[in-house]
């Protein structure tokens, strides 16, 4: 039998979190997008220690200031995408906003760090989002575009063809078979 | 982040398709290594060598003496110390058949082989930057398929 689980990423990865650091008895506060606030110092060995424990689950503890600005610019995006209210929001003001820097300054950081522009990244994470809709849901693509807050359906089908290279329904089709032939193909 | 080179495999029995792969590769922004292979056994026993470091993504042609493309592909994905390999099918075929049975056996991306080595470098360019961002940003690779 195949059982079906959703899951909440953030609340994982929170709970996650907090459960190691507490088992560190280490005194923090969590702050949003991904910031951990931590009392007084952190020695090396400790911190060492914890990245280590985390590293199994894929949290990793970030070094780098541009590459914790550019995860936290990820993480922006993702809070974005994700809450209904902030839909009609302009990217570039929120992320400035947020994070505290021009939109230039935050801009540049993100294209020379990652090989892509902050526009182009938000299309991708927007199609991976209808991806995930297409594949876990019964809703139709102009139910998708319309909580993806697209134009029209006309208008995801465009950008979900320009990155994927297939459009909406083909991929569709390929993923519905995919699961049924690892399915058949394991038992 | 992007100081660091990408490690990069080919697999390909044709010299002069290895040879133009390698000069498009070399030209692009970000920086590759690349190892080629001249047929599927080869990159298997590449892969299957203890201790080395796997490749980022693989390019696979479908038309390979001894071991096949799709051979190769069927392998990495029911090894588990492979399965979570990035698989870019090269091939000269653009049959609709072809493309969907390397997608439905876990490749990743279909490249038609293009037929300038402009189209190659760009096509080429365009993977690498699309791959990087599922290796560095949360985004669901069992749903990575990308046709060009």
């Amino acid at each position: 039998m195949t059982l079906f689980v959703k899951y909440d990423f953030n609340l994982a990865c929170k709970t996650l979190l907090k459960e190691h650091l507490d088992a560190f008895g280490i005194s923090y506060t969590l702050g949003s997008l991904g910031e951990v606030h931590i009392k007084g110092k952190l020695p090396e060995e400790q911190r060492q220690a914890l990245a280590s424990s985390l590293k199994r689950y894929g949290i990793e503890i970030l070094d780098d200031q541009k590459i914790t600005l550019v995860e936290r610019i990820k993480n922006a995006i993702d809070e974005l995408l994700k809450d209904e209210k902030l839909k009609s929001v302009k990217v570039s003001s929120y992320l400035a906003d947020t994070l505290n820097y021009s939109y230039a300054h935050l801009s540049s950081i993100f294209s020379e760090s990652t090989y892509t522009s902050i526009e182009n990244y938000i299309i991708l994470r927007k199609v991976d989002l209808a991806k995930e809709l297409i594949c876990n849901t019964d809703l139709t693509l102009t139910e998708i575009a319309f909580q993806l807050n697209y134009s029209s359906v006309a208008h995801l089908s465009g950008q979900f063809k320009k990155t994927t290279g297939l459009t909406p329904s083909t991929f569709q089709r390929i993923m519905a078979k995919k699961t049924n032939y690892t399915t058949h193909s394991q038992t | 982040m992007s100081n660091k080179l990408l490690n990069i495999a080919l697999a390909d029995d044709d010299e002069d398709d290895r040879m133009l792969f390698s000069e498009a590769i070399e030209e692009i922004t970000i920086k590759t290594q690349l190892t080629c292979f001249k047929h599927g056994q080869e990159l298997m026993e590449h892969l299957n060598t203890p201790n080395i470091a796997l490749p980022n993504l693989i390019f696979l042609d479908l038309n390979m003496p001894i071991k096949n493309g799709m051979q190769c592909l069927k392998e990495i994905r029911s090894n588990p110390a492979l399965r979570d390999l990035c698989i870019a099918i090269y091939s000269t075929s653009s049959s609709e058949k072809d493309i969907e049975e390397t997608f439905l056996n876990g490749a990743n991306i279909y490249l038609n082989k293009p037929n300038n080595f402009v189209k190659l470098q760009d096509s080429v360019e365009r993977i690498l930057q699309l791959n990087w961002q599922y290796h560095t940003s949360n985004l669901n690779k069992d749903t990575f398929l990308f046709r060009i």
